[in-house]
């Protein structure tokens, strides 16, 4: 079989380059982006990782640094990132057509088809090419397994003298094994911190010792999924490119709220709206559900009563009408609210997911297949007409008004890319 | 980025002959085909202030930027300078580099070794309300 070479392509500090792409002031500032509800951090510039700053660490922890260094700090601006991120991902496809976008900010390449002379000069073409078009910086990792490319990327981003681009596969078996020696057993893509702490109890500490590990003892205690890791860390490719997504299997909309909620009728509004957004995912992917889970909790990290609770719902003809979902989440909800408590977060999941072109009509039901395309008509509309003018444009009563239980996002950027009124203004 | 397509063609015929004018049917224009060259590097950004004016880009117009494109001699740009954002027509005389508007109310900006400069894209169009 041919040698596999892979290629993962990896953006630096992804949300807070995407903020640095549209704020020319900040260049050389140090940025902060927080997490939903502006709680903790989850992305930092170089500046602030450098200020010893952890990822999601308590943003009112870090209110003094802030104020002596002048940080700036932002909400997550999901639909910037998502944006930006599919300009990122379409760029790479310009260098193959096999392309696994692993998340947000990540993106597999595979590059064994092709005939490259010298590799590393194609990943700096490669860096520089998503750096002009879209302004975000990246790190490349080429190797000839993934596990392995997932290794050079943790060296180049602690390393500046690589910049950015770090080729495995032009180095000696011994240059490789000192790169491995420097990796973490914690940071090796695949082991989890529970299996980190066994093997490290077992005098494996670093990459290069997990890759020299015996594989059939690896197997007895990892698995299948452990020896993989190890015959990807010698150079054998386990681990295939996924270049198409699966369909999800579950539909998942959770947040906590802005502040504590404790009335019957605000968790119904909470519940519309989260249902509605389900609803939303579930359609984009042409897919019907007929199962509706919702939990709620109160805060785990305060010290006032405690409840929480989830119910599921069986539904008995796959939908992805909103109305009905909304009608049986509110069911569910009215069913396992206690009063007298003060709850932070609560969750619609869907599951029992199948694609709409599976429906089977019931001989017997009320259930008409008429009916059935009146609904997914209205909810085409009713999509395209949000798509067009915006999020809520059209929206059911039930989800609230002026819900002001909605997350905090007070430090929220423009969406710059995604909405006329927001786009950059410069003189 | 989303889809506008202004229909030229949009002929329905419900029973009888068909359309004579069906197999005529064409994909009708995208706006976007014309503007944008490389989908993945266009921005759009609202011009403020008239320091542009003589090339025809007027405060409250949207520009299309390309950050595809290699900016030269004469391109008008959207650049990065000494911690904001502007728009000007970049020249090069005698060995320097100016960011010269296009007004006589304002000085062209020459860069030096401490301008903190760069070219964020290079703008390919103007949409300009008229009416």
């Amino acid at each position: 079989m041919r040698k596999k070479i892979y290629a993962l392509v990896d953006c630096n500090n992804f949300y807070v380059s995407c903020e640095r792409v549209f704020h020319a002031s900040l260049r050389a500032r140090p940025v902060i982006v927080l997490s939903n509800n502006d709680g903790c951090v989850v992305a930092r510039s170089n500046e602030v990782k450098k200020l010893g700053i952890k990822m999601g660490q308590p943003i009112f922890e870090c209110e003094e640094l802030i104020r002596k260094h002048n940080i700036q700090i932002f909400s997550s601006n999901y639909s910037l990132y998502a944006d930006m991120s599919a300009r990122v991902m379409k760029v790479l496809s310009q260098f193959s057509s096999r392309l696994e976008v692993y998340s947000i900010d990540e993106a597999f390449l595979d590059l064994s088809e092709q005939i490259i002379d010298d590799l590393s000069e194609f990943g700096r073409t490669i860096k520089a090419r998503v750096l002009q078009f879209t302004g975000i910086p990246v790190s490349i990792g080429i190797a000839s397994t993934k596990c392995l490319t997932k290794v050079a990327n943790e060296i180049v981003k602690k390393d500046a003298r690589y910049e950015g681009v770090l080729d495995f596969t032009a180095l000696s078996e011994q240059a490789t094994d000192e790169m491995l020696a420097k990796v973490a057993i914690e940071d090796v893509w695949g082991i989890g911190s529970k299996y980190s702490l066994f093997l490290m109890n077992h005098g494996i500490l670093s990459a290069k010792d997990l890759k020299y590990a015996d594989e059939k003892w690896i197997r007895r205690y990892l698995t299948v999924v452990g020896e993989r890791i190890v015959l990807e860390l010698r150079g054998t490719a386990c681990i295939p490119l996924e270049a198409e997504r699966p369909a999800k299997k579950g539909i998942m909309c959770s947040k906590s709220f802005g502040r504590d909620v404790t009335r019957l009728e605000e968790l119904e509004e909470i519940i519309a709206t989260y249902t509605a957004r389900a609803a939303e995912k579930l359609r984009s992917q042409d897919s019907l559900t007929s199962c509706i889970t919702v939990f709620i909790r109160t805060n785990a990290l305060k010290d006032t009563p405690q409840y929480s609770n989830s119910f599921s719902q069986r539904i008995p003809y796959p939908t992805a009408f909103t109305p009905e979902l909304i009608r049986y989440a509110l069911k569910v909800l009215r069913a396992m609210y206690r009063d007298g408590y003060n709850y932070k977060k609560a969750g619609v999941f869907l599951t029992k997911i199948i694609p709409q072109d599976g429906v089977q009509p019931d001989l017997f039901s009320e259930f008409s297949l008429y009916d059935y395309y009146k609904q997914a008509r209205l909810m085409y509309l009713i999509d395209a007409i949000n798509k067009m003018y915006g999020r809520d444009t059209l929206f059911f009563a039930v989800q609230g008004i002026t819900r002001p239980w909605k997350m905090r996002q007070s430090r929220l950027s423009g969406h710059f890319t995604t909405r006329w009124s927001d786009i950059l203004t410069i003189n | 980025m989303n889809d506008h397509r202004l229909s030229l063609f949009l002929w329905r015929v419900s029973c009888g002959f068909p359309s004579p004018a069906d197999d005529y049917v064409e994909t009708a224009l995208d706006l976007n085909e014309l503007v944008i060259a490389h989908p993945a590097a266009t921005f759009y950004v609202r011009v403020s202030g008239d320091s542009m004016m003589n090339a025809a880009i007027c405060h409250g117009d949207i520009i299309v930027v390309d950050r595809a494109r290699e900016p030269g001699h004469n391109s008008i740009v959207v650049a990065h300078l000494d911690g904001e954002f502007t728009v000007k027509r970049l020249s090069q005389r005698d060995g320097a580099l100016y960011l010269v508007p296009e007004n006589p109310l304002y000085q062209p900006i020459q860069i030096t070794d401490t301008t903190d400069f760069s070219v964020w894209g290079v703008v390919t169009y103007c949409i300009h309300k008229v009416v």
